[in-house]
């Protein structure tokens, strides 16, 4: 009997790891950064102090212009140190959630980064050629970016999701600076 | 002095005793509130988790099923100089859904199932047309290969072509004509990235069938729409892209088809192979847009008997723009197509020239209106365009 228990066990073990085999990412996922290398990026010196801003009703409004759709979760986390925030944010561009990273310092863009990338086109955007142009984007208006930020052919909706939620992090900056 | 003093020492003792008392019961009640405030915030945490976790629609095989589409209705308006050519019109020029699902992170499917004209069926102007049907294959890191029936990776229009993402009620003329848009094979097709900001497709398909014994000689005419389609002569493909600078896109392509006849014979008429080659440019740089394509066909000059001229069929465009506002554009363009290019001696050659703006309500969604004018062989032909298009 002890002995069918344990095989159960290990055949239970061994279902166990062909799920986790499954649930690893796949190709089409690509992950450029991990949340920790992304956060050693944005506060290379020390380390930064975690924090949540909860999504008022006023925030959701702000958010679904942004955006185009108010938010499902109830609050955004961030990390900070002085007048530096690092926001982790994720936006569909055309099927699936692309996770973009978003740094800033004195309510300017200091870097912007794809943390991971999961559509099946537009993947350009992780690209330096196109990152580099939020480099010192500030927020006017509470909507509109200071300057214009030129697309790429067949990405047309990765660019947005990327711009739309650079302003994103900008505003939710301003709400706790 | 002395009793005053005694009075001050006794004073401040009392005093720091009852300050050490207080001290004591605030630290106590301090760390007890501490205890609460950490539970509560613990039960808000769950909470919110459970919140966030319960909203929407949850997992389900919808999950994984995207759907979109896009519409245009048009209303041309257009005088000829030969009035039999007159054509004032409304039509629902297309309404398209595509359905996509995934399957597994690596394995997905895509599809485009379109209606034209509005009404489909027996002597109806309409037609119902399944423009991609494909299981893409992500076999490595920015790699894919697709298998179905696929849009040519060609000019500008033909792969991307909601309304809101062009100018001009009705595509131009010279992707219609020559490339010829909208086109789409069977077969199958590798996609994917050299490095950064060069991509590549590479194709194998069918490919055109003209009826030369019933006078076909026109590429748009050979188009088979992966409808039983002739598969003698298979078709090869290859584009090279370039994005490597935001705003800009060039694009070239280049198509072989052994025999435009597929293994037909008319009279001495045989084995017409075919090669297209195509570069665009596709910028927006701010407020400024500018659009230029050229390509062409060189066919076995065989073809030349069926119809004067058409072993070349050559045509190109550019077209300037400006977005005067976030939402209001405006565009010219110069177009000139001819599909009996290779001999002088026909008058082949289409000119047109078109000027219109077009206004954006949101994104995707745009009210179009142009004018236009067309010298044709033998005719012009002048008029003005509305239109409405959306994509979502």
């Amino acid at each position: 009997m002890t002995g069918a228990i344990a095989s159960m066990k290990s055949v239970k073990y061994l279902l166990f790891c062909c799920v986790l085999l499954q649930a690893e990412p796949a190709l089409s996922e690509q992950v450029y950064f991990s949340k920790e290398s992304f956060l050693q990026l944005a506060f290379p010196a020390s380390e930064p102090k975690s924090g949540v801003i909860w999504l008022t009703s006023q925030r959701k409004q702000v958010a679904k212009e942004l955006l185009g759709h108010s938010p499902a979760e109830l609050r955004v986390r961030y990390w900070s140190l002085n007048d530096r925030s690092a926001w982790i944010l994720d936006k569909v561009g055309k099927e699936q959630p692309i996770t973009i990273g978003v740094i800033i310092e004195n309510d300017e863009v200091q870097q912007v980064e794809i943390l991971v990338y999961r559509e099946s086109r537009g993947g350009e955007v992780r690209h330096g050629f196109f990152k580099q142009q939020f480099v010192g984007a500030q927020l006017i208006n509470n909507i509109d970016l200071d300057r214009n930020i030129d697309g790429i052919s067949g990405a047309t909706l990765s660019v947005n999701a990327v711009t739309t939620v650079t302003k994103w992090a900008l505003y939710l900056h301003e709400q706790i600076f | 002095m002395r009793p005053n003093l005694t009075k001050t020492a006794m004073a401040a003792a009392v005093a720091s005793t009852l300050a050490v008392n207080v001290a004591y019961a605030t630290q106590d009640e301090i760390q007890e509130l501490k205890q609460q405030l950490e539970q509560q915030q613990a039960q808000l945490d769950a909470l919110t988790e459970a919140l966030e976790n319960n909203q929407g629609t949850g997992e389900g095989w919808w999950s994984d099923t995207s759907f979109g589409g896009y519409a245009e209705l048009h209303y041309n308006n257009i005088n000829s100089q030969k009035s039999s050519k007159d054509s004032v019109e409304l039509d629902l020029h297309r309404f398209v859904l595509f359905f996509g699902h995934r399957f597994s992170d690596k394995v997905s499917f895509f599809s485009e199932l379109e209606v034209e004209h509005n009404v489909a069926g027996e002597g109806k102007n309409g037609e119902v047309e399944i423009e991609q049907a494909f299981i893409k294959y992500q076999y490595a890191d920015n790699h894919s290969a697709k298998a179905g029936v696929f849009l040519v990776p060609v000019g500008i229009l033909n792969e991307v072509h909601e309304p809101d993402t062009f100018y001009g009620v009705e595509r131009n003329n010279v992707e219609k004509n020559i490339i010829p848009t909208t086109w789409w094979e069977g077969g199958v097709m590798g996609s994917g990235e050299l490095f950064a900001g060069v991509s590549y497709d590479a194709a194998i398909s069918s490919g055109l069938y003209l009826d030369a014994a019933g006078g076909d000689f026109k590429v748009r005419d050979g188009r088979q729409k992966v409808s039983e389609a002739n598969a003698t002569d298979l078709a090869y493909t290859a584009r090279i892209v370039w994005n490597g600078v935001p705003g800009i896109q060039v694009g070239f392509t280049g198509q072989y088809n052994p025999d435009l006849l597929q293994g037909d014979v008319v009279g001495t008429v045989k084995d017409v192979d075919a090669t297209l080659l195509e570069a665009h440019l596709d910028m927006q740089k701010g407020p400024i847009g500018f659009r230029a394509l050229y390509a062409t066909w060189d066919i076995d000059s065989a073809l030349d008997d069926v119809k004067a001229g058409a072993s070349e069929q050559t045509g190109w465009y550019v077209e300037p723009s400006y977005k005067i506002t976030e939402k209001l554009g405006a565009f010219a363009r110069y177009s000139q197509w001819d599909n009996q290019a290779a001999d002088d001696d026909v008058d082949s050659n289409y000119e047109q020239m078109d000027v219109g703006i077009n206004y954006w309500l949101v994104d995707t969604v745009a009210l179009k209106a142009d004018v236009q004018k067309i010298n044709e062989p033998g005719n012009t032909k002048e008029g003005f365009n509305l239109g409405i298009g959306w994509s979502f």
